[in-house]
């Protein structure tokens, strides 16, 4: 089953070999950007040749040295770390186009640290997503905490500077005060032994005392899925440029946090173990607590970016609440919403920061109406609202489906009632935005003409934007990869 | 040859300290090239000493001065013993002294003037001593050996500016205290032994009779206060931060790192070769669980002070401050891990303290600002001397791939075999203050000026500013900067061959 290759490795570099190329052509910004895209669709490439062998059922492994006694630098594609790699890798893609149309419309300074910093944090993340044990996730972990920080701190102004500092110290902080910990523990109890295994390496070997102490210091220390009460780094996270935001704060940083949390239940506990030991109800509810509290709050929001990293908040809740089931529906349901979520959510991100270049906007009161001079921009904000509303025919109504069921099939009819509730609030908070900007006619006073015709963002900008809409819809008709995907975790754990 | 090793080690920094002084003041390179040369040569033997260690497979080398033996009609005499453990701290404090050297031919000339052989010699004196400490095996000698260190650091930060004398006068009258309890301690366990010899020391007291006696516990105690005043451990520092940072640039990136570690080495020699495991953890007084609270109190205190501090090396003396509770911490936890972590911090320790110092000397050199102030937009302007700093931050903060992460690693996986969580907690609370004071400083090396903080010393770092260039810091100060900067991550990357090593040293406990 487990296959020794160097693809893993080979993978994981590919961003990190654009970082001099970007640095030698930092003077010709087109040859810049050519390397970070040849990196892109390199490593898109590269984690879909391991996709056959990963369906296949084998796993990839790649393992170098020892870092500590028994611990070896180890990379390791299983279905789950497949399943992310696979949408941070093609996001990037788009990501970078949209991230060239959206710096140059800005004419934003330091682009060449922007496009370096931004490869390194894809390097950290694929790491984290093929880790093969823990300590490798949290040297992966902590090299994204660290890359992303000149992104979001990119202005520089005072709101970067505040920003960048509530981003380390919630990320770092509580990375080294609860999951360092957690992880030595572990390392003692298990006898030295950190690989992930599809039972959990600690089955067995931990108490229900204990084990409820360490999964509380892992779900809490593994700050980046946004999980209350640390989650006040995302929204402060939002002063970064639109492309982190959408690539950065919507998919691969905060689904490397609900990423962790995922490989913590399956393969550090397992499944059973924690079944057996009945310690996840502490965070099932604090994942409940986030869904409803996180919506709520959204609802409050005037600021575009900062309504959608509520939302995000609230969406990442769900993913930790369906592994918090237990059960097989609420595990899919969570794998599926990593992928339904990034696509629906980097299309919300793509659109405020089209539309932040087109007319400078960035409260939702001023978009009264904007639909007119944004026609495509605004439809697939749309669309993509419906995605993560999980309304079908839209790829979020399948994992939110599967999440329903696994409440149902846990028994937990509170969790299940909370799932409609959030629901129909993030009809609430989305829905309005869209449909006041297409069918409300702009404010008199608001000094935009009305009949000022169509002033969409730069091209760059507004096709990745479709084409990640487009995607939300073509991923509900063939929803199997990702289903099959999940199921790999399921049917080895 | 090889079996000469040791006592090579002391011999040639013995003498380029005599040729230094006789080349006198005028022939500054010649001074230096002795230093350079000495250490050098003393450095391959410590590496030599570190390879027939690994090849012998015994554990521990033996050599005794003079070649005396019972057969020759002396039955006493002074033995060097040195295990792996000892090797490697005498590798770290020749090879620092190594580089510290290099880093110092432009320094010494421009901070000392005439004093420049004065500095060369003592320097050299003061590894001889730190080595010997390092190496005997006989409880007075090292008594004498801890005398010369500590002479001589006294001369060495004297020759710093106007407050240095003043400092080191106060480190004077500490130190000499501190020596004093261990010499009273020594004599206490010369008259119910009879020996000096610190294995005959241990045999007798293995025994056990002994273990009731009141002297013995005197001796006990009193030794172990003696090495907590040298060591600096909190509230016993009071001397550490002024002397460090009043001392000259070159004194202080070397006894920084050093000194301390080379203190806590002698701790664990005396708690677990002199009186042994059985005495100190659990025949004798029984003090594991209230040295590590005073660790605790170590680690928090230091952590708080040096957040307080607005110089740069006053705040890195107090994270020695802290880093000294580490390491006392892991060793009276009872537990070998403990021990290992405590082991393998000596080394990972003087490495980022090390780093740090150099970063920091040049840092100050060159903005003239001894303030965190001078840090303000430096990653654009000396982006080299900032990368050694960063890496040395990063592996104060215990961020892998660093050292300080595995020290940490190995010294909380102890507290946590020992069930010790409020060390533990120590641990981690150190580790985030340690990241609030790095990442302050990062902050303003990354952005540059923060408004409301007046800054005399730098020209404005906005547009127009003139960029420090790189050439005007002088490749014999960035290249020690550099190995420092490697020898963190080499440190941090081989941990575990180290700790495999230094497992095998830690006697059954």
């Amino acid at each position: 089953m487990i296959e020794e290759s160097y693809l893993p490795l080979i993978t994981w570099m590919v961003a990190l070999l654009a970082v001099p190329a970007i640095l030698v052509l930092r003077k010709n910004p087109n040859a810049r950007e050519g390397a970070t895209f040849v990196a892109a669709l390199a490593k898109f490439a590269l984690v879909l040749a391991m996709l056959p062998a990963v369906m296949a059922g084998r796993v990839l492994r790649f393992s170098f040295g020892e870092i500590l006694p028994g611990i070896p630098l180890e990379f390791r594609v299983d279905g789950l770390g497949m399943l992310f790699a696979l949408v941070a890798t093609s996001l990037w893609i788009l990501t970078t186009l949209y991230a060239v149309g959206y710096m140059r419309g800005l004419k934003e300074h330091d682009q060449t640290r922007f496009f370096t910093c931004f490869a390194v944090s894809i390097s950290a993340t694929i790491g984290v997503a093929f880790a093969g044990n823990l300590f490798t996730l949290y040297l992966f972990y902590e090299m994204l905490s660290l890359s992303t920080y000149p992104l979001v701190t990119h202005h520089g102004d005072k709101a970067a500077r505040s920003g960048g500092r509530t981003y380390l110290s919630h990320l770092l902080g509580t990375s080294v005060a609860f999951v360092l910990p957690a992880m030595i523990y572990c390392w003692v109890k298990s006898g030295g032994d950190m690989s992930f295994t599809d039972g959990g390496f600690l089955a067995g070997k931990i108490g229900a005392g204990d084990g409820l102490i360490v999964l509380l210091a892992f779900t809490l220390g593994f700050a980046k899925s946004g999980l209350m009460p640390f989650h006040s780094w995302l929204p402060n996270a939002m002063v970064a440029p639109t492309p982190v935001s959408a690539l950065l704060h919507a998919v691969a940083v905060v689904k490397v946090g609900v990423f962790c949390i995922l490989r913590v239940f399956t393969g550090v506990f397992g499944t059973d173990t924690l079944e057996s030991l009945d310690i996840t109800t502490a965070v099932t509810y604090l994942a409940g607590f986030t869904v409803i509290a996180s919506s709520l709050i959204a609802l409050t929001q005037d600021n575009l970016k900062r309504r959608l990293a509520f939302s995000t908040i609230g969406q990442l809740a769900y993913i930790i609440l369906g592994v918090s089931f237990l059960s097989a529906n609420g595990i899919t349901g969570s794998v599926m919403h990593i992928a339904m979520h990034a696509f629906g959510k980097i299309t919300l991100f793509f659109c405020a920061g089209a539309i932040f270049i087109a007319t400078g906007k960035k409260y939702i009161s001023q978009m009264v109406g904007i639909g007119r001079q944004m026609p495509v921009t605004m439809t697939a904000f749309l669309l993509g609202s419906l995605s993560i509303i999980g309304l079908p025919p839209f790829g979020g109504a399948w994992s939110k489906w599967y999440l329903f069921l696994g409440a149902l099939d846990a028994e937990q009819m509170l969790m299940a009632v909370i799932l409609v509730i959030s629901s129909l609030l993030n009809i609430a908070y989305l829905l309005p935005v869209a449909v006041n900007a297409l069918f409300r006619k702009p404010p008199a006073d608001s000094g935009d003409d009305a009949t000022a015709g169509i002033r969409e963002a730069p091209v760059a900008c507004v096709i990745p934007l479709s084409i990640t809409a487009v995607a939300g819809f073509v991923i509900f008709l063939f929803p199997g990869l990702v289903y099959d995907l999940a199921q790999l975790l399921i049917s080895n754990g | 040859m090889t079996e000469h090793y040791p006592v090579l080690i002391l011999l040639v920094p013995l003498f380029g300290a005599l040729i230094a002084t006789l080349l006198g003041r005028e022939r500054q390179l010649a001074c230096w090239l002795t230093a350079l040369i000495s250490l050098g040569v003393s450095s391959i033997f410590a590496i030599g000493n570190i390879c027939v260690l690994l090849a012998s497979g015994e554990g521990e080398l033996r050599y005794r001065m003079g070649g005396w033996n019972e057969n020759s009609g002396y039955e006493v005499g002074i033995e060097l013993r040195i295990d792996m453990l000892a090797a490697l701290v005498v590798a770290v404090v020749v090879s620092v002294g190594l580089i510290n050297t290099i880093f110092a031919k432009t320094r010494v000339a421009g901070e000392m003037r005439e004093k420049v052989a004065f500095f060369y010699a003592l320097n050299q004196l003061l590894i001889v001593g730190l080595c010997g400490i390092i190496m005997t095996n006989d409880a007075f000698n090292l008594y004498v050996l801890i005398e010369i260190t500590s002479l001589t650091s006294y001369a060495l930060i004297a020759m710093g500016n106007r407050r240095a004398a003043l400092s080191s006068f106060n480190y004077i009258i500490m130190g000499t205290i501190g020596a004093s309890f261990y010499l009273l301690g020594v004599g206490y366990l010369y008259i119910k032994t009879g020996s000096l010899n610190i294995d005959d020391i241990h045999t007798v007291l293995q025994s056990g009779k002994l273990w009731g006696d009141a002297s013995i516990t005197i001796a006990f105690i009193m030794i172990m206060i003696g090495l907590w005043i040298k060591m600096a451990l909190f509230p016993l520092h009071g001397w550490l931060p002024n002397a460090y940072s009043y001392a000259p640039g070159v004194v202080g990136s070397f006894m920084a790192p050093l000194m301390t570690k080379v203190m806590v080495y002698v701790m664990l020699r005396v708690m677990l070769w002199l009186f042994g495991g059985a005495y100190i953890y659990t025949s004798g007084l029984v003090w594991g669980e209230l040295v590590v609270w005073m660790s605790i109190i170590a680690i928090v205190a230091g952590s708080f002070l040096a957040l307080a501090r607005t110089d740069i090396k006053k705040m890195l003396t107090y994270l020695i401050v802290a880093e000294v509770g580490y390491m006392v911490g892991g060793a009276w936890l009872a537990d070998g891990a403990g021990l290992v972590g405590s082991m393998y911090h000596i080394l990972s320790d003087a490495a980022m303290t090390f780093c740090l110092f150099l970063a920091a000397s040049i840092v100050i050199l060159r903005t003239g600002d001894h303030r965190l102030t001078a840090f303000n937009g430096l990653f654009a302007r000396m982006p080299l001397t900032m990368i050694g700093f960063t890496i040395g931050g990063l592996s104060m903060i215990g961020l892998p791939p660093t050292c300080g992460f595995f020290s940490k690693w190995y010294l909380i996986s102890g507290g946590i075999a020992a069930g010790h969580w409020s060390y533990v907690a120590a641990l981690l609370f150190s580790s985030l203050v340690n990241a609030v004071i790095f990442f302050r400083i990062f902050e303003r090396a990354y952005f540059g000026n923060i408004k409301g903080v007046v800054d005399e010393q730098l020209p404005d770092d906005g547009d127009g500013a003139p960029p420090l260039t790189l050439e005007r810091v002088p490749l014999s100060m960035l290249i020690p900067l550099f190995l420092a900067g490697i020898s963190v991550l080499l440190v941090g990357f081989y941990n575990q061959t180290l700790v495999s090593w230094l497992m095998d040293v830690i006697p059954p406990l």
